[in-house]
């Protein structure tokens, strides 16, 4: 069933010209011209946006800063209303644009969780039945009754985040409420996004951490000058948007011969990342392999020549070196001619995040490096949280360079 | 049944939207709670300055009206006129100002949430009650000590507080509208209300005035709720010529600050 329905939806605001801040401007400037109501410049944060979101569907919303997500939040979370189209809403709504809005320092915790719960609409029974629960996960304890002003920021955050994850609104719209909080705060916000949708509810979710949107969304619509690019799958609208972004994509192509990174026997021209049907792409899925493919020339068939392949993730840290080991030319030189090395990283085994490709060609003996580009290309490995995967069933940040699905045996010794 | 919302672009409809209002009741209890808790908060004396200020302009009021002018229609000694009259005025000068401030002082919530606007302004009228129900204490008191009759009128002295609500509710909600987008309100407002107390008979009988000037000033809506607030404590006759007009027109006043309050609320979001 559709519970969001967006409809032709525009929304512009007026810029500059007179706005009037004070009452003086603008009565001289109805002196002035009292006929004409000033041009004024305008700018559209959204136009024409049309989509639906199915009941218990999380969909990710992503896109540079003044793509219009913001906007289409407020208009959403009925703050602010549409120039143009119409939004038809089934169920309550909550949104959190901000944790913490409402929340007044000179209050007691206590007192903060029925204000800010009544702010977000929630009934005060409904806050009482809820009080114990949503103290407990704010882990505040004795510090209840302490004006709030009086909290760290991380027991401020906890114990807002704890009001509005209670909520338990049937469309729930979140807003990079996730960039806040130390590690342990936000792994315990997303296993409680993660919880509502999986109760069937809809949740619009909007920020720019990839990983979270990776994790969290089953769909993403990505933004641009309040257009919608792309509304698809989450790892093909991540790769798009990705590939975007980066000067570094997921392919590389040197068309020139003369810039061709390379020396006299060995030049590079293109290096790719495949999917596993042999197309390229930026994001993949953990679960499923890919392909790392350098194309290069080999201009003299004196050496022997070794194409190789170092991968560094996020941090800068090498995750392994490889070589080709396995072709007829480890040992022996190869013939002149343009030749594609493709290696096979299999599904299961790299960590979520960004990981950077260098590629080279090397000759051993002696030792000879013929040509070495550095981040030459880049992906995205995607952990969706699906429980198949080695996360498992845990929602949170999983540290680690490799994710690989082990084998686990647990036998009972005595009861 | 679910509950299903259609946002569309603003309407040229006017609409208080009571409904809305009456489904975040709650909040409104909880704002009108949060304002009177915050009020006195970080004061030495705290809830005291809810005496001592009315006192004190009684005081001041008292020692300067008995001294150079003599008011010989007042039925009742001069200080129980002058409280009478200052609590009413203190009630509804600080709730206008309280209220015209009160959504850019909200500024976080309005750019964050959605809610029925009038809520902000409406619960910084009502948390302003509070003090006035403890000057009326404080007034019941002093006429004991002074051995003032008490009369049945005194029952209907809360349909004159609540006539004072409507009318600071009036004001206030249009100056919170109106200071979104002219902070002008913050210079002109405090000025406006001090020349209003002045042609309100606050610290002075309407009865020093000629025949026509009381009729011009039964147009002040402050007039009729002073009147009749105080033939209610003091057990006199009820001037109800005065007392309509200014009702009517508080009335009017309550229409025209919603009116305007609801032709700006969809602007807030962007222009605070």
């Amino acid at each position: 069933m559709t519970v969001i329905k967006v409809d032709n939806v525009s929304k512009v605001y007026k810029l500059g010209g007179p706005s009037h801040n004070s009452l003086r401007d603008a009565l001289a400037s109805f002196v002035r011209s009292p006929l004409s109501r000033g041009a004024r410049e305008s700018i559209d944060a959204l136009k024409s946006v049309s989509f639906d979101v199915s009941e218990g569907e999380t969909l990710g919303i992503i896109g540079n800063n003044g793509a219009g997500k913001s906007t289409l939040l407020k208009i959403l979370s009925r703050i602010t209303k549409p120039s143009a189209g119409e939004i038809e809403l089934r169920g309550r709504v909550g949104s959190l644009l901000e944790v913490g809005t409402g929340f007044h320092s000179e209050l007691s915790g206590r007192e903060n969780i029925f204000l800010n719960g009544a702010i977000l609409g929630m009934k005060r029974a409904e806050i009482e039945q809820k009080f114990d629960e949503i103290v407990a996960f704010s882990e505040i304890g004795k510090f209840l009754d302490t004006a709030v002003k009086h909290y760290s920021s991380g027991m401020y955050m906890r114990l807002a985040f704890a009001v509005a994850a209670h909520l338990e609104p049937e469309i729930l719209i979140v807003d990079e409420v996730l960039a806040v909080g130390d590690m342990a705060f936000q792994k315990k916000c997303l296993r409680k996004m993660r919880d509502i949708g999986e109760t069937g509810r809809t949740v619009l979710f909007v920020s720019h951490d990839m990983q979270s949107i990776g994790r969290l969304c089953s769909r993403v619509i990505w933004l641009k000058d309040g257009e919608i690019v792309l509304d698809g799958e989450t790892n093909e609208v991540i790769s798009a948007y990705r590939t975007e972004q980066s000067e570094t994509g997921s392919e590389r192509i040197w068309s020139e011969g003369s810039k061709r990174p390379g020396n006299d026997l060995a030049k590079l021209s293109a290096v790719r990342v495949l999917d596993k049907n042999g197309v390229p792409a930026s994001a993949i899925d953990i679960r499923e392999p890919l392909f790392i493919e350098m194309e290069y020339e080999i201009l003299s068939g004196e050496k022997v020549v070794v194409p190789n392949i170092h991968l560094y993730n996020d941090f800068g840290v090498c995750v392994f070196v490889s070589h080709d080991w396995q072709s007829e030319w480890r040992t022996k030189p190869r013939p002149r001619g343009t030749y594609v090395s493709r290696m096979k990283i299999p599904g299961n085994f790299l960590a979520e995040g960004a990981f950077l490709v260098t590629v080279a060609a090397s000759t051993y003996t002696p030792m000879e490096v013929h040509f070495v580009v550095r981040d030459a290309v880049l992906f995205h490995v995607v952990d969706s949280i699906d429980g198949e995967t080695a996360r498992g069933d845990y929602a949170g940040v999983l540290p680690g360079i490799v994710r690989p699905i082990l084998e686990w045996e647990t036998e009972i010794l005595n009861s | 049944m679910q509950e299903i919302t259609i946002i569309k672009p603003e309407t040229s409809r006017f609409q208080i939207g009571l409904k809305d209002l009456w489904i975040y009741r709650e909040l409104l209890y909880f704002m009108t709670l949060r304002d009177l808790k915050i009020r006195y908060k970080q004061t030495a004396i705290g809830v005291f300055w809810a005496i001592l200020q009315p006192v004190l302009t009684t005081a001041i009021f008292t020692a300067i009206f008995t001294s150079i002018a003599r008011f010989e229609s007042i039925t009742v000694p001069y200080p129980l006129f002058a409280l009478s009259g200052i609590l009413i005025w203190l009630y509804v000068n600080t709730s206008i100002t309280m209220a015209s401030n009160s959504l850019v002082g909200n500024a976080n919530l309005v750019t964050k949430i959605y809610f029925p606007r009038l809520i902000v302004p409406l619960a910084a009228t009502l948390s302003g009650l509070l003090d006035l129900l403890i000057g009326v204490f404080l007034l019941v008191l002093l006429m004991l000590w002074y051995g003032a009759a008490f009369s049945a009128q005194m029952l209907l002295a809360p349909v004159f507080i609540g006539l004072g609500v409507i009318l600071a509710t009036a004001i206030g909600t249009f100056f919170a509208a109106v200071n979104v987008k002219f902070r002008d309100v913050k210079f002109a407002l405090p000025f406006a209300l001090q020349i209003w107390m002045f042609l309100s008979p606050v610290f002075y009988p309407l009865e020093i005035l000629s025949e026509k000037w009381r009729l011009v000033f039964a147009f002040n809506p402050l007039t009729g709720i002073l009147l009749g607030f105080r033939s209610s404590m003091f057990g006199t006759p009820y001037d109800w010529f005065a007392i309509g007009i200014s009702a009517a027109f508080t009335l009017i006043l309550l229409m025209f600050g919603f009116f305007v309050f609801k032709k700006m609320e969809n602007d807030f979001a962007d222009l605070i």
